[in-house]
């Protein structure tokens, strides 16, 4: 009765690894949840990540809104288009959440992160480090005569950039707020 | 009209209003004002369980069984960490339950305190929701909540843990219908998309109904509707384990249960359709299968209250995100409205095809004049019990499969087994539940040897109570569904499979004061069954069965529903490579 001829390899090795692929290319989208600000809600999602395997490239969380007790969590994620209409249908569900926005899809939007640079050096690569900080527009909020530290703002891969080019002049360490996203616009 | 009192009484009180009549638990330290409270009403029973995994499992068997929301209450650590199984078994099968945990007072949290544990943080992924409550004034309000909560959209568990001192103090306590809430999930399916399944409907030459426990969860309104919707378009129809009973199992247009241990015409009609209906159900992996080769030809349309279901695991062409009720009363209302029409002769050319696979007769198995076959044995419960007001509760392994099998259900909320998680334990406390609810109903937990003793405490639950539940345990002296995939998959070398050292289950029943009787004899069975049936108190029934029976058919993981084994036969060889990795 059964005509068991499957190919070898056929299947992947878990139940969950069968899943038909509608597209392999992974994407990266930016989301905007609006949660309501209880305690144990960042929890939530973040546990709803490692729980289901899927990546936070980059997540960011504060008070938006104080009387109407509001937060707003910012999360840069990837994986391929069904991956990520799970994950928000995932975030949706939670008691917690109001909104979930995929800022990447809903039309353009502007995207900008924070950054510290501690950057120490002497002779030419200080100099060096403070010109390509004016080219970038970076502030320089704290010096000493051995270092520097920079502000920057700008979207993520400006701010990789400018660690790159820090990099040989003596950078020491980095601190980077994550991504804060809006749609471009009038709501 | 708002009123101060204690915690522990807005508590107690928050749940009269609910409505509640059962509350399942067990005392301790962190819960013992409220346990006082609970002491000086009469509105609300109490069911003292054994051990708190049966009290969140006889709230589940209630909840699943009524309708309603069921109860748990217990304490702090040791309390709170032996829900965690019922809560997980609860969230994977859409349970509504509200489990109230008491906690440390608030000034102690996070010192680990004695029996301090973080349960909002342990339960956080095995609750639809949780809730700490730091504040007396707070508490009434979120007791509501969680009732709305537990209840809405796709019903789930939710905890509220309760520190001592929240219990203590007095606070406002605030009615349910001052609350407000922003939880509320869509119920009205998009007409678009039901019209658009409509047509589909109308053109379909191999159709099938695919439903699920979405069905019962959405109300017998659900059921009463897709048994019209049947009735009307003369569609054939396959359920899921959890969703047995929204059409009657003699039903004209019945396939059986489909998936892993289905029946071959459910599973054949699942791979050859050209339109699936899943109502309810979420493409579970005992489902689908090996998912490349899952129902390869079909258009698919899919009714579900959780948006997360849909497209999870396969792609839906038609998705309509809302409640089974109001989405099939619209169905039905638009179906009709276009003239109800469907492809008659495709629809019969596609019977006669159904037709020919329901005489493969994959059911049939080789009868025995000296041992009795578990399939025999459900067969004759089925006959001598399906005449009474029946409920069915199982636990897990060969003797649930075969249960769902072989016993018809006729109705909703008659059956109760753990699906998702597929928790051993899970069928005697849930009958205890269930009895709660249905004191004069008969109440048959089908169960297996290994299963049953893991809450087999609960038989003083039982006693205690009175309630009269039946535990018809199919005694093969193995961890029998073990035993079948080590016998396929590992070269029957069977690593720990064998019950060992068992019990003589009739003294053991007797220790409780309970009925014991045992039963060997393929010809006494018929009387053994009828003295359990009669009996008025609870009985424990072993019966001795064949002990390497293997429950077929059999969709070996990895394979598609067109690979079916259907009995010892075909077993050969049948599973290697890739699947074996699979679970
Ligand atoms: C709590 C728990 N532990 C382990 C398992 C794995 N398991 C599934 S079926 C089974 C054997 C069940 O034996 P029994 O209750 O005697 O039922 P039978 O299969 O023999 O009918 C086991 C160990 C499980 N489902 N649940
Ligand atoms: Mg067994």
């Amino acid at each position: 009765m059964s005509a068991l001829k499957i190919k070898k390899g056929a299947t992947s090795h878990s139940a969950y690894n069968l899943r038909p692929n509608y597209s392999d290319t992974v994407e990266r989208h930016t989301l905007a949840v609006l949660v309501e600000n209880e305690p144990g809600v960042l929890a939530r999602v973040i546990g709803l990540f490692s729980g289901r395997g899927y990546n936070i490239d980059s997540l960011t969380v504060a008070e938006v809104d104080h009387l109407g007790h509001r937060s707003r969590i910012t999360i840069v994620t990837s994986g391929t288009p069904q991956i990520i209409e799970q994950i928000k249908a995932q975030l949706g569900r939670i008691v917690d959440v109001h909104k979930v926005n995929d800022l990447t899809v809903e039309g353009p939007s502007v995207e900008r992160e924070l950054a510290l640079f501690k950057v120490a050096g002497k002779g030419e690569n200080r100099i060096e480090a403070v010109r390509l900080a004016d080219i970038f527009r970076a502030n320089v909020v704290d010096s000493t005569l051995e270092s520097f530290v920079f502000e920057i703002t700008g979207t993520p891969e400006k701010i990789d950039a400018f660690a790159e080019l820090m990099q040989p002049l003596g950078l020491q360490e980095i601190a980077r707020t994550g991504v804060a996203a809006l749609s471009r616009g009038a709501v | 009209m708002t009123k101060a009192m204690t915690g522990a009484k807005m508590v107690v009180q928050a749940l009269i209003d609910q409505g509640v009549e059962v509350v399942f638990g067990y005392p301790g330290g962190a819960v013992l004002p409220i346990y006082d409270e609970i002491f000086q009403q009469n509105s609300i029973t109490h069911v003292l369980v054994r051990h708190e995994q049966g009290a969140v499992h006889a709230a589940e068997g209630y909840a699943r069984s009524t309708g309603k929301p069921g109860v748990a209450l217990v304490t702090s650590g040791p309390g709170a960490t032996n829900a965690v199984t019922g809560l997980t078994d609860a969230l994977l099968d859409s349970i509504p339950l509200i489990v109230l945990t008491g906690q440390v007072p608030t000034f102690m949290i996070g010192s680990d305190a004695f029996q301090e544990a973080d349960t909002v943080g342990i339960t956080r992924p095995c609750t639809k929701h949780n809730w700490l409550v730091k504040e007396t004034d707070q508490l009434a309000a979120t007791l509501h909540e969680a009732f709305h909560v537990a209840t809405s959209g796709r019903p789930g568990p939710v905890l509220i843990d309760i520190p001592k001192d929240v219990q203590f103090a007095t606070g406002t306590y605030t009615q349910a219908k001052q609350v407000e809430t922003h939880y509320n999930p869509q119920v009205k399916g998009d007409m678009d998309a039901i019209t658009e399944l409509a047509k589909a409907m109308e053109t379909a030459k191999r159709p099938v109904f695919y439903t699920g426990g979405g069905v019962i969860n959405s109300g017998p309104a659900a059921s009463q509707l897709l048994r019209e919707l049947v009735a009307a378009t003369g569609f054939p129809i396959t359920s899921t384990l959890m969703g047995l009973g929204c059409y009657p199992a003699s039903g004209d247009n019945w396939l059986g249960m489909l998936g892993m241990h289905g029946l071959y015409e459910a599973n054949m009609a699942m791979h050859d359709c050209d339109l699936m209906i899943n109502i309810g159900a979420r493409f579970d992996d005992r489902i689908t299968g090996r998912l490349d080769a899952f129902s390869p030809g079909s258009k698919k349309a899919h009714i579900d209250i959780d948006a997360s279901s849909i497209n999870k695991v396969i792609h839906v062409d038609i998705p309509i995100l809302g409640d089974v009720a109001h989405v099939l009363e619209d169905l039905l209302n638009v179906w009709k409205a276009r003239g109800r029409k469907t492809d008659k002769e495709g629809l019969s050319n596609w019977w006669d095809q159904i037709n020919e696979w329901r005489n493969v007769k994959c059911l049939d198995y080789k009868q025995d004049s000296k041992i009795i076959k578990p399939q025999y044995a459900l067969q004759r419960l089925e006959e001598l019990t399906k005449k009474h007001d029946r409920y069915i509760t199982t636990e897990v392994g060969q003797h649930q499969m075969w249960a769902a099998q072989y016993l018809g259900f006729e109705d909703p909320n008659r059956w109760m087994t753990s699906g998702g998680l597929g928790t051993m334990g899970y069928g005697f406390p849930a009958s205890i539940g269930v009895q709660m609810a249905h004191p004069d109903a008969l109440v048959i937990n089908v169960a297996g040897e290994a299963s049953w003793l893991m809450n087999m405490q609960e038989l003083g639950t039982a006693m205690q109570y009175k309630l009269p539940v039946k535990q018809f345990i199919l005694n093969n002296e193995r961890l029998g569904m073990v035993r079948q995939w080590q016998q396929l998959l590992h070269g029957e070398r069977y690593s720990s499979s064998w019950s060992e050292s068992l019990p003589d289950f009739v003294k053991l029943a007797e220790a409780f004061g309970a009925k014991g009787i045992q039963c060997h004899d393929p010809d006494t069975l018929d009387d053994a069954i009828m003295e359990m049936i009669t009996y008025d108190g609870p009985v424990l029934f072993d019966c001795l069965v064949e002990k390497h029976e293997n429950c077929f058919p059999m969709i070996p993981s990895g394979k598609a529903h067109n690979e079916m084994l259907l009995g010892d036969d075909s077993t050969e060889g049948a599973i290697q490579g890739a699947g074996e990795a699979l679970v």
